[in-house]
């Protein structure tokens, strides 16, 4: 389950996130930037590495769910 | 557009550019394709250069320098202001002119260039690179060439499709925010870093001085610090303590990947350029000139493998790049670590020592000297420089 978000209107697009994403997850055009949920892992490292607070993991999303 | 070209430069900044000039020089066809609207814009780059760093490509020229540097202005954490004079004047550009000039200049060598085309996949046979997959207008299309250069920048993932590893450890990522303001009553020639844990922890933080009183002010962190605290959230700390109500022209932000170059630069059919290769000089985190260097190699390195029809000529590229400017960078990271794990007191008793020094005795050469007082291990790692020099 994807649990990154992008916080819609705030991207300025300058690709950090795109940068440090192992698993080449996320795509960046001109002006729209958009997360593969079939590779992301959620490892957040575009989170730590966005300048701007436009990614966030989103914890309420898992609920109730336990991750083991 | 051709049906079919030598060569496919994806991406029209300096390094892009750079590449497609020099290898139009050698008498390729060339493409370059970008995916934003405009060559150079929008800018995301505190935008200094050294004179003699642009030199070696382009006259220096008003249109595109906004203003000249002659001084070096170091703020440390106690506030103590320290200027030294610097033996080499540099530039700050105005990169959205500087860029289209470079792309002019490619195209005056005979490269076409194509704006808001989006490549979005390569075209791969035999495990080598044959073109590229692009979406334009609206329609998904394909173009074959002999070699793609990657010259996509800090969110670059061409490489990544022919199999190179390209992405940038979150911890050497430099998370960069920067605003263009009016009314910043700063010298106009001096660049001035500030330094310390309070503005820019792993970093440091920059007022970059443009024409008629405004200036480029910004910092980059490290994705360690990111984690913690974001990089806008010290810029916006730094404005509203020092410049409150200045006129903010532009906000941008912007990765500057601070580390050495890439293990792998070339594979067949495809070379990486510029920030896509991660040329960036790590000490500096200034990537203008060094990715026009790589451009350079890079696209003469292609021009002559078309020349000769030797297409595993381009695969020479990696050993071409390390000896002008790649060994460097290993060294200037490794001082790059040394420098941003001082702390605020080491970087007090630097500007405290450099202070004593009369004006006119003072030098980048005894700043440094002063640094390495306070970390002597970073001699070795200077000692090499100037030998490689």
């Amino acid at each position: 389950m994807l649990l990154i978000e992008i916080l819609p209107n705030k991207c300025d697009f300058c690709g950090c996130c795109v940068g440090v994403c192992p698993e080449d997850a996320i795509e960046l055009k001109e002006a729209e930037i958009k997360i593969d949920e079939t590779l992301c892992t959620n490892c957040s490292k575009c989170v730590w590495a966005c300048p701007i607070e436009v990614l966030k993991f989103n914890k309420e999303k898992l609920g109730n769910r336990k991750i083991i | 557009m051709k049906n079919e070209y030598d060569v496919i430069v994806v991406g029209g900044g300096p390094a892009g550019s750079m590449a497609a000039r020099f290898a139009a020089e050698q008498g390729a066809s060339v493409l370059m394709m970008e995916k934003d609207r405009d060559i150079g814009y929008p800018v995301r780059c505190g935008e200094a250069v050294s004179k003699a760093g642009i030199e070696e490509f382009i006259e220096p020229n008003e249109v595109f320098i906004s203003t000249i540097i002659d001084k070096f202005g170091m703020i440390s954490p106690d506030g103590t202001e320290v200027v030294i004079p610097l033996e080499q004047i540099g530039y700050i550009l105005e990169r959205r002119v500087f860029d289209y000039e470079l792309a002019k200049q490619a195209a005056s060598y005979g490269a076409e260039i194509v704006t808001r085309a989006y490549v979005n996949g390569l075209i791969i046979e035999n495990g080598k690179v044959c073109g590229v997959k692009y979406e334009y207008k609206g329609e998904q299309l394909e173009l074959r060439a002999k070699v793609v250069i990657a010259a996509d920048g800090v969110e670059s993932r061409i490489g990544r499709w022919a199999g190179i590893k390209t992405h940038i450890d979150f911890r050497d990522m430099e998370s960069c925010t920067q605003v263009t303001a009016a009314n910043i009553d700063v010298d106009p020639n001096t660049l001035l870093f500030y330094f310390g844990k309070d503005v820019a922890p792993e970093g440091y933080f920059w007022i970059f001085p443009k024409r008629n009183k405004s200036a480029n002010i910004g910092l980059g962190v490290s994705g360690a610090i990111g984690k913690k605290k974001s990089s806008q959230a010290y810029l916006n700390k730094f404005m509203d303590e020092h410049y409150p109500n200045a006129p903010v022209l532009t906000r941008i932000a912007g990765g500057v990947p601070s580390s050495i170059t890439l293990e792998k630069i070339s594979a067949p059919g495809i070379i990486l350029v510029g920030d896509a290769a991660r040329q960036v000089n790590p000490l500096s985190g200034g990537g203008i000139v060094s990715g026009m260097i790589g451009g350079k190699i890079g696209g003469t390195i292609v021009g002559e493998a078309i020349k000769q029809n030797n297409l595993n000529h381009i695969l020479t590229y990696d050993k071409a790049w390390a000896s002008r400017l790649g060994k460097r960078h290993e060294i200037f990271n490794r001082i790059k670590n040394g420098i941003y794990n001082f702390s605020d007191e080491q970087f007090n008793s630097i500007a405290h020592a450099v202070s004593k020094v009369p004006m006119e005795k003072r030098s980048l050469g005894n700043l440094f000297k002063t640094a390495l007082l306070n970390k002597p291990s970073l001699l070795l790692d200077i000692a090499k420089v100037f030998l490689i020099k």
